[in-house]
């Protein structure tokens, strides 16, 4: 793995190109691969050179910092100001907020240069990306592959090359899962340590944003731009002041493997996860086992908070203030109606369905509220595992890319998929996906490194030393700026 | 048969903190339409609540006010429902941990209103119908709101009046809200039933939503009392529904019946933490928190001895009490002092508002500065109303309108000459007094005041004349 974000900034400083040129070659390179993946739903490439402009003044009086001038993408669920954020849903077209996700803000004043918005499962609900109101992405590696989801676009320009770096957003492993899929690295913070103003509330309680890049490296200096207590969102934590300690060194690291991760995970890869594990012994990294078997049950835990939370969220989208409208009602309920059944697609619908379900009186008990219960389980047999242990090595996903169009017909199959990123959202730990080899279609394998809350650093330094010991190779595609 | 009336009130109480619960938009009343708004209030997508504290402290000032208890660990809770003027489609509210409990309110009788629960919550907008079109203003929206719940003790409209009006006047005390129910920041639901005069069990209620004055609440409810019964006594059964009252008709239609009923699908608010009060916190709100204004009648009756009457036209104004209460401290007597604000100030503040603001220009040290001059008997009553009535509009100090010539010497001897003076020369009037003539005593007040130039005390001259004439 190669750190795009230093080597861009290298070049920038040194004067060997300006943002606007470098600008200029990525929207090149966007025009040129995107029509073939399907990453961007919305260019934003005036914004782009606006941001490169600012960027290159910041550069010439010396204020750069590691992301000034290098160009991004952000997931179309994350708010810019006076540009479309629309959660690829048909609901929200049209949609431009007047506001700044505080994520987008922070980038903003680095110099940081937006080239768009990129694809996702709508409202951030799907392992594919395929429930997008503009159609799927399709995985840079394999295209008759999809990207993984919901931050599918994220992954597959990055991926592709096509953006430096991008944000996407996590609910259930929302940024881990495509980042696998698409044989980057993709890390999740700690719930609280990144502000979640400006992201479009998908499970409140389970959301988080994080960068998705082509290194480690990549991933620590984007997340320590973007982190921090922030006033706008009574969630978020204060982080440790100063730049994430990248050193690598895993000697005597107590590294945790639950038998709940790798139960049914197909042999190509737990070999994967196997082999990486090996060499982080060798290096003097120590193996504990642990059990929690709450593991199994954190799926439907998973399912009934997210859609529980989402079916209140999404109530918000009732054609009156912003986005789509139906037109031909004769009142506001019917207008209300109309604009929802023709505003949402099939997957949002069934999610808020399930949560309006599961939060009726009658029921309330039975489901949402176990399922609240179950959670502080999970949550325990977590940070009891974590007693033992200071970072859980698993899988990231028990599959790698689905066929395009397989999950349409195996929705179950696909909600299974997620079993081994949901509990790091339960708990709301720091995680993180790093290629892990390939299986037998050369897809990329994914594997988790997870850690406890607030401990972000050493899951990122636990990472690192799989970077620096070539352990982790991103997937390398053609086309799209290279360095 | 005879009916006991059994109700119970859910009052939401507007909050006077300058910002709105969830963000830093001003609370502000009026304003053009949609100019208190931001993402946050208008429930832009990906915008975020984050709770007001003042919001917290305030609720917790009413509560202890109320004589609740606090629940120092509380969390809000979302209650769902699709209304155009709910923006986000949920209002932010608290369920099954509200912020205060268990509390009552004292009617003069003594009897306590029980105190159910006391929680905050988000304001809704408001829909305005014009011309065949609906517009929504947001101002309103996210303005802090307390609901204050009692328990079903009030039986008679009376009591709830006299239940609103004392609810209305700690709130404004404690300085958490002005209540003024004709401009919103004050409205109750009434929840009512009836049952035999000796039965044990309640009746089938009723609510009667969003009542904004409190002559209309009494109206509603002995118009619903009185329905309530004609329907059982002519063998019907009460519905338990929502019912609005109609101004103009005074009579109550049905909204809604229990079996459309809405479900709410309450949970805790995701993005707002488990809010966590510190015990010392409590304790300061607790120390900071002015006598209240039933203490304070009682202390007025029985320490201070002012006559209930007048103590009772006193202690609904916190800021009359408050400048009364100094000029006393100052060593002004306290029944010239209290005669004096509601005989003289008390014209000056002719309403409700202008004895709650009490904005005369007039300050609690010259206020004493006179008192005291009549409790000397330096200046009589009369001079002393005129002086200050004066002294209100003006704002000058009583060295401004009294020369020390005009009050010196007038002291219990020299008016007891001029008494002696105006009985030897008005011989007349003294003998028609003396046959039973009870008026031909104000020819020698005339004397007297003439001779004073009006300095006298006629109160007093009145008692030396009787005691020279000796009838």
């Amino acid at each position: 793995m190669k750190s795009v974000i230093s080597s861009l900034s290298q070049k920038l400083r040194s004067g060997e190109i300006t943002s606007r040129q470098l600008t200029e070659k990525y929207i090149a390179e966007v025009r040129a691969q995107n029509p073939a993946i399907n990453a961007y739903v919305h260019y934003t490439f005036e914004e782009a050179m606006k941001n490169a402009e600012y960027a290159d003044g910041l550069i010439a009086e010396g204020k750069g910092t590691p992301l000034t001038g290098i160009p991004l993408t952000l997931k179309d669920n994350i708010a810019t100001d006076g540009l479309l954020t629309t959660c690829c849903s048909k609901i929200l077209s049209g949609f431009k907020p007047y506001y700044d996700a505080t994520v987008w803000s922070k980038l903003k004043a680095q110099g940081a240069v937006l080239l768009g918005k990129t694809n996702m499962d709508e409202f951030a609900m799907g392992s594919t990306s395929e429930s997008s109101c503009y159609g799927a992405p399709l995985n840079p590696v394999d295209k008759t592959r999809v990207t993984g989801g919901s931050s599918g676009g994220v992954a597959a320009a990055v991926c592709a090359d096509i953006a430096a770096y991008g944000l996407g957003s996590d609910t259930g492993g929302s940024i881990r899962q495509p980042a696998s899929f698409c044989g980057i690295v993709g890390f999740k913070p700690s719930y609280g340590a990144v502000s979640r103003y400006g992201l479009i509330a998908y499970g409140s309680s389970l959301d988080q944003i994080g960068p998705m890049t082509k290194s480690v490296t990549d991933a620590a200096i984007v997340y320590d731009a973007i982190r921090g207590v922030d006033r706008a969102d009574g969630t978020s934590c204060s982080t440790p002041a100063g730049k994430t300690p990248l050193k690598g060194d895993v000697k005597g690291l107590k590294i945790g493997v639950a038998d709940g991760y790798f139960d049914g995970i197909p042999a190509e890869i737990r070999n994967a996860i196997e082999d990486m594990l090996a060499a982080y012994v060798r290096a003097g990294a120590e193996i504990v086992r642990v059990s929690m078997p709450a593991l199994k049950i954190a799926l439907p835990v998973y399912y009934i908070i997210a859609c529980a939370e989402a079916s209140s969220n999404l109530g918000r989208y009732d054609g009156i203030r912003y986005g789509y409208r139906a037109s031909g009602y004769t009142g506001v309920d019917e207008m209300i109606t109309k604009t929802r059944t023709e505003g949402f697609g099939k997957e949002v619908k069934k999610r808020i369905m399930l949560g309006t379900y599961v939060l009726s009186s009658g029921y309330f008990d039975a489901y949402y509220k176990k399922a609240c219960l179950i959670r502080k389980t999970v949550e325990a047999q977590l940070s009891e595992a974590f007693k033992k242990c200071d970072v859980l090595f698993a899988p990231t996903a028990p599959v790698t890319a689905f066929a395009v169009g397989y999950s349409g017909g195996n929705s179950v199959e696909t909600y299974l998929s997620d079993v081994c990123t949901v509990p790091v959202n339960i708990a709301g730990l720091p995680a993180i996906s790093i290629p892990c080899g390939s299986d037998k279609n050369g897809l990329p394998i994914g594997m988790q490194i997870i850690g406890k809350k607030f401990d972000d650093a050493r899951v990122l330094d636990t990472a690192y030393f799989a970077e620096i010991n070539n352990l982790s190779q991103t997937a390398e595609v053609e086309g799209g700026v290279k360095l | 048969m005879k009916y006991r009336l059994v109700s119970g009130l859910e009052t939401h109480v507007e909050l006077a903190t300058a910002t709105k619960i969830f963000c830093g938009c001003t609370t502000a009343f009026g304003g053009s339409p949609n100019t208190h708004c931001c993402p946050v209030c208008t429930g832009q997508p990906g915008a975020l609540p984050v709770l007001n504290k003042k919001v917290v402290e305030y609720a917790i000032r009413a509560g202890l006010a109320t004589h609740c208890s606090i629940n120092t660990t509380t969390h809000l809770d979302r209650k769902n429902y699709c209304y155009p003027d709910l923006p986000k489609a949920y209002q932010i509210s608290q369920f099954d941990k509200p912020l205060c409990e268990h509390g009552y309110v004292e009617l003069e009788s003594g009897k306590r209103i029980g105190i159910t629960r006391i929680h905050i919550e988000e304001d809704a907008g408001k829909l305005v119908h014009e011309s065949g079109y609906t517009y929504i203003d947001y101002n309103r929206g996210g303005v802090p709101l307390i609901e204050i719940v009692s328990e079903p003790d009030i039986s008679s409209p009376e009591e709830a009046k006299e239940y609103v009006e004392k609810l209305q006047l700690i709130m404004r005390y404690i300085g958490v809200s002005d209540c003024k129910m004709q401009e919103g920041s004050m409205r109750c639901d009434v929840n009512i039933s009836v049952m035999p005069e000796g039965a044990t069990e309640f009746g089938t209620r009723t609510e009667i939503k969003n009542m904004n004055s409190i002559s209309y609440i009494e109206k509603a409810m002995a118009y619903e009392y009185e329905r309530q019964i004609e329907v059982i006594e002519s063998g019907g059964q009460i519905v338990q529904a929502t019912l609005r009252y109609d101004e103009r008709t005074g009579e109550t239609s049905v909204m809604r019946t229990k079996e459309d009923a809405q479900d709410y699908r309450y949970f805790p608010e995701p993005d707002i933490l488990t809010v966590v009060i510190p015990e010392e916190k409590v304790e300061e709100i607790r120390k900071s928190l002015p006598e209240l204004p039933t203490d304070k009648l009682k202390r007025y009756i029985n320490d201070l001895k002012i006559n209930a009457a007048t103590a009772k036209l006193l202690y609904k104004y916190k800021r009359v009490c408050d400048f009364a209460e100094r000029a006393i401290a100052l060593g002004a007597g306290v029944k010239n002092t209290v005669n004096l604000i509601v005989g003289t100030l008390y014209s000056k503040l002719e309403t409700e508002e202008d004895k709650e603001k009490f904005a005369l220009p007039i300050t609690a040290e010259s206020m004493a500065e006179l008192v005291k001059l009549v409790d000397g008997g330096k200046v009589n009553i009369t001079l002393a109303q005129k002086t200050l009535a004066l002294m209100a509009e003006e704002g000058k100090p009583v060295s401004a309108y009294i020369k020390p010539e005009d009050m010196a010497g007038m002291d219990d001897g020299e008016l007891t000459d001029v008494c002696r003076k105006a009985v030897e020369e008005n011989p007349a009037a003294v003998q028609d007094f003396k046959n039973g003539k009870e008026k031909a005593i104000f020819a020698l007040y005339g004397y007297v005041k003439k001779a004073t130039q009006g300095k006298a005390d006629i109160k007093k001259a009145d008692e030396i004349i009787r005691k020279l004439i000796n009838r």
